[in-house]
């Protein structure tokens, strides 16, 4: 691991990368990297919550609001199903992106097009048409906007070999003030708040306002892994993101495969803007996605780019916001602790990854004399 | 035209928050790390130094002594975001992206819950004639800058001439560029991309520091440092990793995120609000046209370093 | 040069070297020792622990067993940096340079010295290096501008650099041109005359007789003689080297009735560089012969082998494909609807009566109909131009155009998947739906498992954790699978042992005796001389004669392999 040099000690393990890990051994590292970081979290929050210190032996409610906070009431579930569901919509559609080893750190942006784009066409169009034409329309400008926010990226990818982790990065703040230029012709109080919009909601399935919402990202979501690991393009992208001398070899059109694969990853995004404008606020800010572009990364690399194993992962990391959420409420402290605790316990997942990947042998053999 | 140099000095001001963020990035990029935690570090680092204010505000040490330490705990705060990024990325080998992105999470949330427990008439009543040293007495605009401005100005320019024409940098730059290539010629690359990343968090740091408690000495400050963090990985692009192109880009770029509040100072010229947001805008288009037109010259000394984004470890080559 | 009389001074004494690479022995209890002011040759055949061996001296690998002396005391090299403090340095096959930098700045990074960094004292002093002995560098180039011969400079530099007196040369000239090897050996020369110890690491006997004083020979791991370059032959080389004057005992049919399959017309290629790669090549490629192509590393055998398959685009000439379709049924495997009715149109087909087929008003579900039923017959050979058609396109005209590329596991396969996954690599867009169909191509992996004798664990099991062997019996074997008509392989056994290179010949005859048009580049011109039918030579991107396997000599070989470069060489002096 260290460098070794004359007089300085042996290194005490040696690394080597794993051929296999059996499953439950993968697993059992992760979920004690997740116990590890919890136990963390516990420390920290001490550390944090002046309730706690003058009460510690509240900390079984420190914990317990985690599950409070997903579980505790029928509300409080189906707004858990509802964070998963959009958190894992972005994830998904970045994916693509990722199993071609292009670094779209832009969904945040994409998705916010998305947004923009439903809620423009809303606030043009909406009241003048027939409502099912409306939602029709604003599915047809998130697509668009995102696959747009997309495709400039990837052409320059394609063509020139620019940069994509920093371009999308950079889109997303053009994303950003994009909307608020919007709001500022939108809204003529100035306010920078755009209100609710009366029309282009979309239908309530059943009984929950949320149920839609989450069959849609359900279904994208078996689509998604059935695209990936199924069909040619799916293939494609997999033999693209791992060598392109091969896939050239094999007369693939690598330039096509990027801009076809970033078109999808970004009108994917595009779809969860649109649930999130059409389907739930029915306005649109700076924060529409409030950061859930990013989050949704780290929740495609934990579930190592599996669609499937995305449910999970962007489950863990929504228990915990809506955990840490509770705590705030329940402890009295400011509204940033579910970043803190997620934040504790994504390093421990992160760091966990290394001991599934590599071997550590520690070295046992008595010291070689060295003169 | 007063108007106008009193707008530059105030950019140029501005402008030191990035270029300690991105004087930072270029640092930890040079070893092959992208460190999107850098928002999160600057967070940190701001929430280091008022925390330490905070603590000996009212201790009546010399107000000199109180700066230093001021200083030291947003140092301090930051190189532990950076030994948290190193370790993760360096040791454990993890995705750089994602644990960049991790810590500015993490930063950026427990800056928050920090600031908001801390008295801002305590950190905030520093001695601002040791900031503004040796302008504190002026009524002109000059009186924004002071020592921690300088100290930007100096950080970049040292940064500079260290990775151009010294050895520590001519190894740090081969580690980033073909880390293979620096452990075969014996440097110790996993040292280099640790130093590289903590000194360039503890340098990011500051820049939080300099925007809460000197440039914009206000208690609202701080919500603003992530946005930010992320122009100064913007402007690592559009100073095409080069320290000293820093200052110049950061100018520029502080001119344009304040000049919308400023344009309608100025007599003749009507600005709709709508432009605002726009003009904002302006620096991440610019830097995306830098990244695009860099991209298809294809000069290999404005490309980013080679190895940018991927782990090392010895073993796989 | 010590030349007997004067005593020689030991430089560095082995003793019982032994490395294990698990199961493998890769050095067993080697000794040996090297002389101040000597040129010593380690030969040896690929994969015989000659590099193993010499990076154990350079600190890469860390001897199981055994002592390294220097100036005879004993030392211990750990690292690159422990072998530069013993004043030892190596230059790799793969150049280890930063791109981006110049010669200078490579050449002092990592170095440790007190004192301020000053470039131009640096260019200063490895110029005066280079004078002494006899390199041209300019210090101030950058390496991304270099040819592999100035890399190669740097690289010496680096090391004499640091003071080295032992210096280990890893295979340095496989990728030099004739003069280059020719300015290196003088270069060598004047550091042996220097006091400097040379080590260099050659499979090509000829150089070892030019260039050495002694000779250290290793097979299979063992050094089996040390002999004096001035007191031995080419023969006896050889017989130690191979242990028995082995006859490689390839089995070679004659040819079958050969018939023009691949014929190429004063192709010429333009690097993007800007350096014409390929020269008015033309050569033609019979079915059911091996035509092997020799040429020393970068004569443009890649350059030749990627541009007949598509991936690069000649600025001219011709490269023809004749598909041997005669009376054969018309299928969809390979053409699509559309090809078969322009063909229809062509008056290509005739049915089993045969009466001319026209398509003329019919729909498409009638054709179909028609052609699947195995009653639609090609008239002709088909006929068609190669040129600017990628491999899809290549493909999609239904010509079975196999190649195994040099680089397996770069661009034959993709290294993360498996063995089904990368049987589809060729045939995936087979069927019109959108869905993959991996029942075929798992069906076709355990095939050639079990056909080639691939030893994996798995069908599932990621290319990349398979040996060297079995990673070419799956690049081989897919290329096989889609029963090709040409059969192109790049260095085919380059790292493979005995029994999976034979694997791969017979592999090869195999297809040969089907009738395939095989076009072999192989680098061991024994190898070439009994396995091939005919033997073209390249040499600095031109064909510079095409030979009788059967009656050439390797020395004729030899002679085309260099000939244009000494033609040139004349007509600069005069």
């Amino acid at each position: 691991m260290s460098d070794k040099r004359p007089g300085e000690r042996e290194p005490l393990f040696h690394l080597s990368r794993r051929h296999a890990i059996p499953w439950w051994q993968a697993w059992g590292i992760r979920v004690l990297a997740i116990f590890l970081g919890m136990l963390v979290c516990g420390v920290v929050a001490f550390l944090l919550i002046e309730k706690l210190q003058q009460r510690p032996e509240r900390i079984g409610d420190f914990y317990y609001a985690f599950i409070k906070g997903a579980f505790g009431t029928q509300r409080k579930f189906w707004k858990f199903l509802k964070n998963i569901a959009i958190l894992l919509c972005i994830a998904l559609a970045l994916t693509p992106a990722f199993r071609m080893h292009f670094w779209n750190t832009g969904g945040e942006g994409q998705t916010l097009v998305g947004v923009l784009a439903c809620i423009a066409v809303d606030f043009y169009l909406g009241g003048t048409i027939p409502e099912p034409l409306l939602l029709v329309l604003m599915l047809a400008a998130s697509l668009l906007a995102g696959a747009l926010w997309g495709l400039l990226p990837a052409i320059c990818r394609a063509q020139w070999g620019t940069n994509e982790t920093l371009f999308t990065l950079m889109m997303n703040y053009v994303a950003t003030y994009l909307v608020a230029f919007f709001l500022e012709v939108w809204v003529k109080s100035g306010s920078g708040v755009l209100p609710q919009m009366k029309t282009g909601k979309l239908p309530t399935l059943g009984s929950n306002s949320y149920l839609l919402i989450i069959l849609i990202v359900l279904a994208l979501t078996v689509c998604l892994y059935i695209y990936l690991n199924y069909t040619k393009h799916g293939y494609e992208i997999s033999v693209v993101g791992e060598s392109v001398k091969t896939a050239r070899y094999v007369g693939m059109n690598d330039k096509k495969v990027i801009i076809r694969t970033m078109l999808l990853s970004g009108a994917l995004c595009g779809l969860a803007g649109y649930l999130i404008g059409a389907g739930l606020d029915l306005s649109v800010s700076t924060q529409s996605v409030g950061g859930q572009g990013f989050t949704a990364i780290m929740v495609s690399w934990l579930a190592n780019f599996n669609p499937l194993m995305m449910i999970l992962t962007s489950g863990l990391i929504q228990l915990l916001n809506q955990g840490a959420a509770q705590i705030s409420q329940d402890f009295d402290v400011s509204g940033a602790l579910p970043n803190v605790i997620v934040g504790i316990i994504l390093f421990f997942i992160i760091g966990s990854e290394f001991f599934v990947n590599y071997r550590i042998q520690f070295i046992r053999k008595e010291k070689e004399a060295v003169k | 035209m007063n108007i106008w140099l009193n707008f530059l000095i105030d950019s140029v001001a501005f402008g030191a928050t990035f270029i300690y963020g991105s004087t930072g990035e270029i640092l930890t990029e040079k070893a092959g790390h992208l460190n999107l935690g850098i928002p999160g570090v600057m967070c940190m680092g701001g929430a280091g130094g008022c925390l330490m204010l905070n603590m000996i505000g009212k201790s009546g040490l010399p107000p000199f002594m109180i700066v230093l330490l001021g200083m030291l705990g947003s140092v301090l705060f930051s190189v532990l975001c950076g030994l948290i990024y190193s370790f993760l990325t360096v040791s454990l080998r993890a995705n750089q992206n994602v644990t960049g992105l991790a810590l500015t999470t993490f930063g950026v949330g427990l800056m928050k819950v920090i600031m908001i427990k801390l008295d801002a008439t305590v950190y905030l009543v520093g001695p601002k004639e040791y900031y503004r040293w040796p302008f504190a007495a002026r009524q002109d605009s000059l009186q924004a800058l002071g020592i921690l401005f300088f100290l930007a100005i100096a950080i970049a320019l040292i940064a500079g001439y260290v990775l151009t024409r010294t050895r520590v940098g001519l190894n740090l730059r081969a580690v980033g560029e073909a880390p293979a290539t620096a452990d075969a010629v014996g440097i110790n690359v996993i040292r280099y991309k640790y130093l590289a990343t903590c000194i360039g968090s503890g340098i990011a740091g500051m820049g939080g520091f300099y925007y809460i408690v000197d440039y914009m000495a206000s208690q609202e400050a701080y919500l603003s440092i992530e946005a930010l963090g992320w122009l100064s990985i913007a402007l690592v692009i559009f100073a095409l990793w080069r320290p000293p192109m820093t200052i110049i880009g950061s100018t520029v770029f502080g001119f344009l995120f304040s000049c919308s509040s400023f344009i309608t100072n100025i007599p003749g010229i009507t600005v709709t609000m709508a432009m605002k947001p726009l003009l904002r805008m302006l620096p991440y288009v610019v830097t995306i046209l830098v990244l695009i037109i860099t991209s298809i010259r294809n000069k290999r000394e404005n490309q980013p370093p080679a190895s940018l984004g991927q782990s090392y470890f010895r073993e796989d080559r | 040069m010590g030349d007997g009389k004067l005593e020689k001074q030991l430089a560095m004494q082995m003793r019982g070297i032994t490395k294990r690479f698990g199961p493998i022995l890769a050095n067993d209890h080697v000794d040996l020792d090297v002389y101040r002011g000597e040129i010593l040759a380690v030969l040896g055949e690929n994969g015989c622990g000659k590099t193993t061996l010499m990076n154990m001296i350079a600190g890469i690998y860390f001897p199981d067993e055994g002592h390294i002396l220097i100036d005879g005391k004993e030392v211990v090299i750990r690292s690159p940096k422990d072998a530069f403090e013993h004043k030892i340095g190596m230059i790799h096959q793969h150049f280890k340079l930063v791109d981006l930098f110049t010669a200078a700045e490579n050449i002092v990074l990592g170095i440790e010295e007190k004192g301020e960094y000053n470039l131009k004292k640096v260019n200063a002093r490895v110029a005066e290096i280079s004078q002494k002995y006899g390199f041209h560098l300019d210090p101030t180039k950058k390496i991304y501008d270099m040819s592999v011969s100035e890399k190669q400079t740097v690289e010496i530099l680096k090391v004499l650099y640091r003071g080295a007196d032992i210096l280990i040369l890893d295979e340095p000239t496989a990728v030099l041109t004739p003069q280059e090897i020719t300015r290196l050996f003088s270069v060598l020369r004047r550091m042996r005359d220097d006091g400097k110890s040379i080590l260099i690491i050659t499979h090509k006997l000829n150089e070892v007789l030019e260039v050495s004083d002694r000779v250290a020979i290793l097979r299979k791991g063992e050094h089996v003689a040390t002999v004096n370059t001035a007191e031995t032959s080419e023969a006896e080389l050889t017989e130690l080297m191979v242990g028995k004057k082995i006859d490689l005992n390839i089995s070679r049919s004659d040819p079958v009735n050969p018939q023009p399959r691949l014929i190429v017309r004063d192709l010429n290629l333009v690097s993007p560089e800007g350096l014409q790669v390929l020269r008015d090549i033309s050569f033609t490629a019979n079915g059911g012969e091996i035509l092997g192509i020799a040429g020393i590393a970068g004569s443009g055998q890649r350059e030749l082998l990627d541009t007949i398959a598509g991936l690069q685009k000649p600025a001219s000439g011709e490269i023809v494909f004749h598909n041997p379709k005669k009376d054969k049924p018309v299928t969809f495997f390979h053409k699509s609807l559309k090809r078969v009715r322009e063909l229809g149109k062509a008056h290509a087909f005739h049915d089993r009566k045969g009466n001319e087929v026209s398509f003329e008003g019919m729909k498409r579900r009638q054709i179909r109909k028609w052609v699947e039923s195995g009653d639609v017959l090609f008239k002709e050979d088909e006929v068609m131009d190669l040129r600017n058609k990628n491999p899809l396109e290549i493909r999609q005209l239904g010509i079975h155009l196999s190649f195994v590329p040099e680089d397996r596991l770069g661009m034959g396969l993709v290294a993360s998947m498996n063995i089904t996954d990368n049987m589809m690599l060729r045939s995936y867009r087979k069927g019109s739906a959108g869905m993959l169909n991996r029942k075929h191509p798992r069906e076709q992996a355990e095939e050639i498992v079990r056909d080639l004798e691939i030893s994996t664990p798995s069908l599932t099991t990621p290319v990349r954790k398979l040996s060297g062997g079995n990673v070419q019996k799956v690049l081989v074997g897919r290329e096989i699978a889609f029963t090709p008509k040409v059969l192109m392989a790049a260095y085919p056994v380059r790292g493979l042992d005995i029994n999976s290179s034979y694997a791969i010949y017979n592999l090869l005859n195999h297809q040969k005796e089907q009738g395939v048009a095989v076009i072999f580049v192989g680098e061991d011109l024994d190898v070439l001389l009994a396995l091939c039918d005919r033997i073209l030579v390249m040499n600095g991107g031109k064909v510079t004669g095409i030979v009788d396997a059967r009656m050439a000599t390797k020395e004729e070989i030899g002679l085309l392999m260099t000939k244009s470069e000494r033609r040139e060489e004349r007509a600069a002096n005069e």
